[in-house]
């Protein structure tokens, strides 16, 4: 009993000390002035991270704008509010859909490979010698990444939004056949820019943020081994999704809880 | 030349888990020669550097360089001090996603304001010095393993650095590479000043080229002085290790019950 409680204790104090770690890692990254080299390296990470995530996003975004459309369609026709069906694709897809679904594919395709990427790194001890040569890594190495997932992945779900609604379109209006004024009327009608559409690019920042910090961070704290590279990886993708879903949640209540 | 020494290991005691890996090292670092730290497998040489280094933090003791405790500096002020210290990676440590001349040049680059011109020649007479001159527009990849240390010689050296770290230096080399290597950090030595620190366990190499060598073992230094005084030490332990006795004080077996008891209760839950 004692030992259960000791080994309760011993985990709690592990978590707080990995948060206050992983805190005074993102801090020591992010401050500092920006350099001339420091904008090269970060578009560098802006191509793996956001060019390269582009084609798994898009895709995924038109699917999803289709089976919302179809699914939406099945059930408003039943009212006879199918030229409602704009509105249902874009107010999903702006509030929900795009900024979560873009976030989780984010961290499977791009916060792993950082993780990994930066694991490696840490294994075959260039970080140690890059210290050693006097260079910060937090600076070199993570700071260009944390900031090319905090400015890519907000872009993504743009991208994600426009092409699940034309998606919706491409279901609804051209095979379903729903009056094409309605589809984009109505749905002028009930988008709101700050509601909507400003609140689901904060949900994709926030999520921006927690995806990249734990991915890198995790990278940079494994254990040197491929043991060790493996169950980081695993470790971002199962953290940055729940973290994700469960800040959804959160924001989800703050932003639209009173809504009515 | 000034003749304190430049680096002083004070009561340097560490540990890693519940494991004592240090239990009061105290170690003086001559100028301009070459130290050896040497000691069996897992006696936590690497650790030792990377402790003299500042990548770790000691749990009691101090390591001054030049007069300045490297573990009392400010993030800052360490990067600065390190650029007075080149490090030898066991494993090269070369950047994968650079060249052989981009890994030269990577100090110069982020630590001067030379010219491109200056770069490419500094690099191209680090490069000679190490016999890879012509290997320049190969990727890390492409190298073989005692290629990549070379590099990661001519890198290490690029900012002419006045305290120079060798981590096993020798490990895993064929033997006309490893001739190579044996004689580039002696003359490099020779011809540039410096101050070295080679921790190895290759025995025979290593005396060939140190100038003081100190043993550890059991987390404490086990004896010093210089190669020839080594190797008429009379002490079992020393001696042992010196001449490369498969097995006396420092047991062959790494500590199990008694085998006899051992095969019999295979199988049998304990």
């Amino acid at each position: 009993m004692i030992t259960r409680i000791t080994r309760l204790g011993r985990r709690g104090c592990d978590l707080v000390e990995a948060l206050g770690r992983a805190g005074m890692f993102l801090g020591q990254s992010l401050v500092g002035r920006p350099s001339g080299e420091g904008v090269k390296l970060w578009l560098r990470q802006m191509h793996f991270i956001g060019v390269l995530s582009l084609a798994i996003i898009l895709v995924s975004g038109l699917f999803i704008g289709m089976v919302l459309a179809l699914q939406g369609y099945t059930i408003l026709v039943d009212f006879g509010a199918e030229d409602a069906l704009g509105q249902m694709v874009s107010l999903s897809l702006l509030r929900e859909l795009a900024p979560v679904v873009a976030a989780l594919l984010f961290a499977g395709r791009a916060g792993s490979a950082l993780t990994a990427e930066i694991g490696l790194m840490k294994a075959t001890e260039q970080l140690s010698s890059m210290e050693m040569i006097g260079v910060d890594p937090l600076k070199r190495v993570v700071a260009p990444r944390l900031w090319a997932g905090f400015v890519s992945l907000p872009l993504l779900t743009v991208g994600f939004s426009v092409i699940g609604i034309w998606g919706g379109h491409l279901v609804g209006v051209e095979w379903l056949g729903v009056y094409e004024g309605s589809y984009w009327g109505n749905m002028q009608a009930s988008v709101d820019f700050v509601d909507d559409i400003g609140n689901g690019m904060l949900k994709s920042l926030v999520f921006a943020l927690v995806v990249t910090w734990i991915a890198v961070f995790q990278g940079y704290d494994l254990v040197p081994t491929s043991e060790g590279i493996s169950r980081a990886t695993t470790r971002t993708v199962v953290y940055s999704s729940l973290a994700v879903l469960g800040l959804d949640f959160v924001l989800t209540a703050l932003m639209f809880g009173e809504m009515g | 030349m000034d003749d304190s020494p430049l680096v002083v290991v004070e009561g340097l005691r560490f540990s890693r888990g519940d494991r004592e890996i240090f239990r009061g090292v105290d170690m003086t670092i001559p100028r301009g020669k070459i130290t050896a730290i040497m000691g069996p497998s897992g006696s936590g040489k690497t650790t030792l550097l990377k402790l003299i280094g500042g990548q770790l933090t000691p749990d009691a003791g101090r390591v001054m360089i030049d007069g300045e405790d490297i573990h009392a500096q400010s993030r800052k002020k360490l990067f600065t001090l390190r650029r007075r210290m080149g490090m030898l990676f066991q494993s090269g440590a070369l950047f994968s996603d650079l060249s052989v001349f981009e890994n030269v040049a990577f100090p110069l680059r982020v630590h001067t304001d030379l010219p491109e011109a200056m770069i490419r020649d500094v690099v191209l007479m680090k490069l000679e010095a190490v016999g890879l001159r012509g290997a320049r527009e190969l990727m890390p990849a492409e190298l073989s393993g005692g290629m990549a240390r070379r590099v990661a010689l001519a890198r290490a050296l690029a900012l002419d650095p006045e305290l120079i770290f060798y981590d096993e230096p020798f490990v895993g080399q064929d033997p006309i590479s490893m001739g190579v290597l044996v004689q580039l950090i002696r003359r490099v030595n020779d011809a540039l000043g410096l101050t070295a620190v080679v921790v190895s366990h290759d025995i025979k190499e290593t005396l060939s080229i140190a100038d003081y060598v100190y043993v550890i073992a059991d987390g404490k230094v086990m004896a010093h002085g210089t190669p020839e005084s080594l190797n008429v030490d009379q002490d079992p332990r020393v001696s042992q290790f010196m001449h490369g006795e498969p097995d006396g004080p420092v047991p062959f077996h790494y500590p199990a019950d008694d085998f006899h008891k051992d095969m019999l209760n295979a199988g049998v839950k304990r």
